[in-house]
């Protein structure tokens, strides 16, 4: 990947500051949903969305795009606002989320929604489906590559660690696995719930390169991703240290939003921060 | 009768797949050499992935390589294969309708010395209650051949489940088999037995010793059990009145639930049930496990005497 310019830097922080802003509507015009992690993964789904993947919104079949597996399937607002602006499905869809006789479902549904690559909600499943995605590539010996995301609180679930010790044993350099480090999950702090750290030797233990970024600087994102593309022999994963709630300062690190919508007025004061003129 | 090994027919089908189709894959989890899915990494080295004791992990990779276009297998005994894995299966494979076949070994109580912990006799119910599921029991070894062709044609998740213990052959390898059919293994008027799997055998003779005592029996194979072949079901229950399923699985939501459910709907006839009764097994051999826990010709034969008086035959 070539330097990218401070050009692109802004556009990719602009489009995220809009998939932060349909993120609130999506989950305040239903009344649910999990706005928290979908807010902290937005950067980094941002970047993988709007510069890193190889996709085709018009063909989203190709054999040949890049995969992208939502694992933490309960931050579906995001990956739904990504392919929405991205063209996968009209943005006036969004509305329709988790409501009757719609493609966006609570969490994502396989087949259904153009642009989504696995069903996800039951929490672990996806490291899993990543490492069958990218033996099929191995196998067929295509470039295309696989990215997982992958929530902390997934990181309590057995079948995570099943994955990668998967993914280590057949040297997976095609996967790249991002855990979404924002420390909240549903019931509270990771820390205190199930203690993870030091979750970076735990990673290397199991034998993957191990990265660590600011999963909010789009340039350290990049950066990591790049750097993942080139290691040979090994799957890559980055922590991505986040912030849960990430772009609206009332929500920034509150355990409440994980699983609740704002009300009116917080949706008012969300958008203004987020410079969006309220209707 | 030739008795014959289930997996050996598996493994050889699979084989000839694989030669056939170079998109078929086979995840195992540490019961390869058992199972004799290591036949084909033999045969194919880097289309067979060992991963471990980890079968929730199996079944999600299955997932991602049909997701990628493969013809995915995923093999290993029942019991982990799709009673440890059930939230896998239904939300990676059966939610997504991916083409993951799940073919299990060890399926039931002729797992034999190994004990309840590996006798699994809930996983017809288990697969059969999650939507877009297909469930196949084959009668024996040909026909456990027959069912790993039909599974790789079929555009969706199959599950299919067969026995550790070599059992009696009695279908031939020219025999027809389609995914959603039974069949009928030998004509009668009187009463209908159904049974699928290894009972199938165990079914035939309670039909000859009924022929010796006049009465004419109906056996039939129900090799699919779903989706379920209700036309023939319903035909056998016209024409004789009354039905006796047998399966190697527990009564409660196993084969025969599912040919009373169909039969309750449309045309109700009496109906007995010979299988495991809501209990687990025990160690012990194979063929004594089926004698103590009523899985014989004895017990069909019982049924049908029920059923034929329940009628006022």
């Amino acid at each position: 990947m070539a330097e990218v310019s401070n050009a692109k830097l802004r556009e990719l922080e602009d489009r995220a500051r809009l998939l932060r802003c349909h993120i609130l509507k999506m989950t305040h015009q239903v009344q649910s949903g999990h706005p928290g992690g979908s807010m902290s993964a937005c950067d980094i789904v941002t970047a993988l969305y709007f510069h890193v993947l190889r996709v085709d919104p018009r063909n989203p079949m190709w054999p040949d795009r890049d995969r992208f597996v939502l694992s933490k399937g309960h931050a579906c607002p995001v990956l739904y606002a990504a392919l929405a602006e991205r063209g996968f499905f009209p943005v006036p869809e969004l509305m329709t989320f988790r409501r009757i006789n719609s493609r966006l479902q609570g969490h994502p549904e396989y087949g259904t929604t153009p642009g989504v690559e696995n069903a996800a909600g039951a929490e672990g499943q996806g490291l899993s489906f990543g490492v069958g995605l990218g033996l099929a590539a191995r196998l067929d010996r295509k470039a295309w590559r696989v990215y997982a995301l992958l929530g902390d609180g997934e990181q309590d679930v057995g079948q995570t660690w099943e994955a990668a010790l998967a993914a280590a044993k057949y040297h997976l350099d095609n996967l790249t696995a991002i855990i979404d480090r924002n420390g909240i999950q549903q019931e509270g702090r990771t820390e205190e719930i199930m203690p993870l750290e030091p979750l970076g030797d735990k990673w290397r233990a199991f034998g993957w390169n191990v990265l660590t970024i600011n999963g909010h600087d789009m340039r350290q994102i990049l950066a990591g991703i790049d750097e993942a593309h080139s290691h040979k022999g090994q799957p890559t994963v980055i922590i991505a240290k986040t912030t849960k709630g990430k772009g609206v300062s009332f929500m920034e690190n509150v355990v409440r939003y994980h699983g609740a919508a704002t009300t009116d007025e917080e949706l008012k004061r969300a958008l203004a921060e987020l410079g969006e003129a309220v209707p | 009768m030739k008795m014959e090994s289930q997996r050996s027919y598996f493994a050889k089908a699979l084989i000839e797949l694989g030669e056939k189709d170079p998109n078929v894959v086979v995840v195992g989890a540490d019961t390869t050499e058992s199972i004799k899915t290591l036949d084909f990494g033999k045969k194919f080295p880097d289309r067979l992935f060992n991963v471990g004791i980890s079968e929730q992990n199996m079944i999600s990779i299955a997932a991602g390589l049909a997701a990628a276009g493969k013809v995915a297998f995923a093999s290993t005994y029942a019991v982990f294969g799709v009673a440890h894995t059930y939230n896998i299966i239904r939300q990676n494979v059966a939610y997504t309708k991916l083409p993951v076949k799940i073919f299990c070994s060890h399926a039931g109580i002729t797992v034999g010395p190994d004990g309840a912990t590996h006798q699994l006799n809930e996983d017809i119910g288990l697969m059969r209650g999650i939507p877009n599921m297909t469930v196949l029991v084959p009668a024996d070894a040909p026909q456990t051949a027959k069912c790993v062709h039909a599974a790789a044609a079929w555009p969706g998740p199959v599950y299919c489940r067969f026995s550790r213990t070599n059992f009696p052959t009695v279908t031939s390898v020219e025999d027809p088999f389609a995914i959603g059919k039974s069949y009928v293994m030998r004509d009668g008027d009187d009463v209908t037995i159904a049974g699928c799997g290894i009972m199938v055998s165990r079914c035939l003779q309670a039909a000859e010793e009924l022929d010796a005592a006049g009465v004419s029996a109906r056996v039939l194979n129900v090799a699919t059990v779903k989706p379920l072949d209700t036309s023939t079901i319903l035909k056998a229950a016209r024409d004789t009145g009354g039905i006796v399923t047998a399966e190697e699985h527990t009564i409660v939501h196993g084969l025969g639930s599912a040919i009373s459910e169909a039969v309750a709907l449309e045309h109700p006839v009496p109906m007995a049930m010979v299988g495991v009764q809501d209990v687990f097994g025990e160690s012990g051999e194979a063929f004594e496990l089926m004698e103590k826990y009523g899985l014989t010709a004895a017990k069909v034969v019982e049924g049908v005497r029920r059923v034929m008086k329940r009628r006022g035959r």
